[in-house]
């Protein structure tokens, strides 16, 4: 049991999760915490189960037969896994971003709106006011404030990114998951992306799954390392990567990966 | 660490260093029994070869910090290999100045000796202090190549006894001033080399403390006794 004997409350608590895909188990009971409004980002090589534990927090494996978890993923005293409330809302508190940017086909305008008009019911200027903020949140706005009404698709990849993030934003989330947000952008672009991940902290409880070592170290609070399915070792960013416990994490982080 | 890095470049350059640098510490250690030497033997011999040394270990100084930093840019070293590069650049910066304090030594005796007077009728000198430093410096480097903890820690809990060394010469040499004037000029000198001893000490005893960062991930400077204890033993 990862526990990180921090006076921050875990805003996830995963206890004993297994996945399984088909007859493969990809996760053997891991049991974690995630903080409350810190980052936490989940590193181990190809294969080790960090996206698989990451699309169990929204439930997106369900969108695939034969991919089932049992354990408890528990998230203000609900069990997500077993949870009667529509899926759609899990996933509203639980937003994501994936690898490749992946803008709507319409505005930039309605790639915020579209979202926000599942879960509310605003008005004019209350939806522009919140497509506003949540495309200044992501460090968009001053970028796109002129031409919110052009296609989403015509922006670079990392503004299609920040795009994707306030799209994400725009609809009130507790959680931001984000599986390798920046592994298809430009080193620019990545730079802007961790700096909004510092700012986004302030509001919601960032995971992110990345294969940058360098990424993690720079942009997370909290590290979790994982190998073939197996949670490692939990520690503060700075103490895995300069004095990690397990002899595994060391060697992975220090490139003596076999 | 027994395990290899996947980049082969990446274990061949971390390895240059660490030789590199025992092998500045060998230098160093070489210099030191050298400038002793001078001293306690009054063997005037080494001079030439302390000069020409004390060139090797500071170019050496200057060739490593420049490896240490291409290392640190090209390959950013993470947890024990991070540590063993930050360690081995501390390092060489105590070494080089324990190479300034061999060559105070040896400037401090040579000058003894051109006025003629080397040693003090009845004092009963510093050799116990001198031979403490050099072994100290030489386990040091040992504990250092073999990253060994336990022998890290004898060593920092060894520099008390230089101190201690180091202010009982002190007060029989001010016990000679007092009853002799003539004696102060080779008195001080004395006390010049002591002290320079005493900070040798003090630089093996840092380069000890490097050892169980390296290799615990734990910093002891200015640690207590028990603190220490519990860093070797965990």
């Amino acid at each position: 049991m990862a526990e990180l004997n921090l006076d921050i409350a875990p805003k996830i608590k995963v206890n004993d999760l297994n996945f399984y895909y088909g007859a493969f188990k990809a996760l053997k009971s891991v049991s974690l915490d995630i903080p409350e409004k810190k980052v936490t980002a989940f590193i181990g090589p190809s294969g080790c189960g960090k996206s698989t534990l990451l699309r169990t927090f929204n439930r997106m494996f369900e969108l695939y037969p034969d991919q089932r978890a049992e354990g408890e993923i528990i998230m203000d005293g609900e069990n997500l896994l077993t949870s009667k409330r529509d899926v759609g809302l899990i996933r509203a508190e639980i937003g994501m971003v994936f690898q490749k940017p992946t803008p709507f086909p319409m505005s930039i305008y309605d790639n915020i709106a579209f979202g926000v008009r599942l879960f509310e019911n605003l008005s004019r200027s209350a939806m522009e006011d919140r497509v506003e903020s949540a495309l200044t949140k992501s460090a968009l706005w001053k970028e796109v404030k002129d031409k919110l009404h052009q296609s989403g698709n015509g922006l670079s990849g990392g503004q299609q990114q920040r795009l994707c993030i306030a799209r994400a934003i725009a609809i009130k989330p507790k959680v931001l998951l984000m599986d390798e947000p920046c592994s298809a952008l430009d080193p620019i672009s990545t730079g802007f992306i961790e700096e909004l991940i510092g700012e986004l902290k302030k509001d919601y409880t960032v995971v992110i799954v990345t294969h940058n070592m360098q990424q993690a170290a720079r942009a997370s609070d909290f590290t979790a390392y994982m190998y073939l399915g197996d949670l490692i070792e939990l520690g503060k960013t700075d103490d895995i990567f300069f004095r990690p416990k397990d002899k595994r994490t060391e060697d992975y982080i220090t490139g003596r990966f076999g | 660490m027994d395990q290899t890095h996947i980049s082969s470049q990446f274990d061949a350059d971390l390895e240059d260093i660490r030789t590199r640098m025992l092998q500045m510490g060998g230098l160093v250690e070489q210099q030191v029994r050298a400038a002793i030497a001078i001293y306690a033997d009054s063997n005037l011999g080494h001079q030439e070869t302390i000069k020409a040394t004390e060139v090797r270990i500071n170019q050496m100084e200057i060739e490593l910090d420049d490896r240490c930093t291409h290392l640190i840019v090209r390959r950013q070293p993470a947890a024990g290999d991070l540590r063993l590069v930050m360690a081995i650049v501390k390092t060489i910066t105590d070494l080089e100045r324990i190479g300034d304090e061999a060559d105070k030594i040896a400037r401090y005796a040579i000058s003894m000796q051109e006025r003629g007077q080397v040693h003090l009728p009845g004092f009963s000198d510093i050799h116990i202090a001198a031979s403490t430093a050099v072994s100290m410096l030489k386990d040091a480097l040992d504990a250092f190549a073999r990253l060994d903890v336990s022998m890290a820690g004898n060593i920092v809990l060894q520099d008390k006894h230089i101190d201690n060394e180091f202010r009982s010469v002190l007060r029989q040499l001010i016990t000679f001033m007092m009853e002799d004037p003539r004696t102060i000029s080779t008195a001080l000198d004395i006390i010049w080399i002591a002290k320079a001893i005493e900070r040798i000490g003090d630089h093996a005893q840092n380069i000890a403390e490097y050892v169980i960062f390296v290799a615990k991930g734990t910093d002891v400077r200015h640690a207590s006794k028990e603190t220490l204890e519990q860093a070797v033993a965990s």
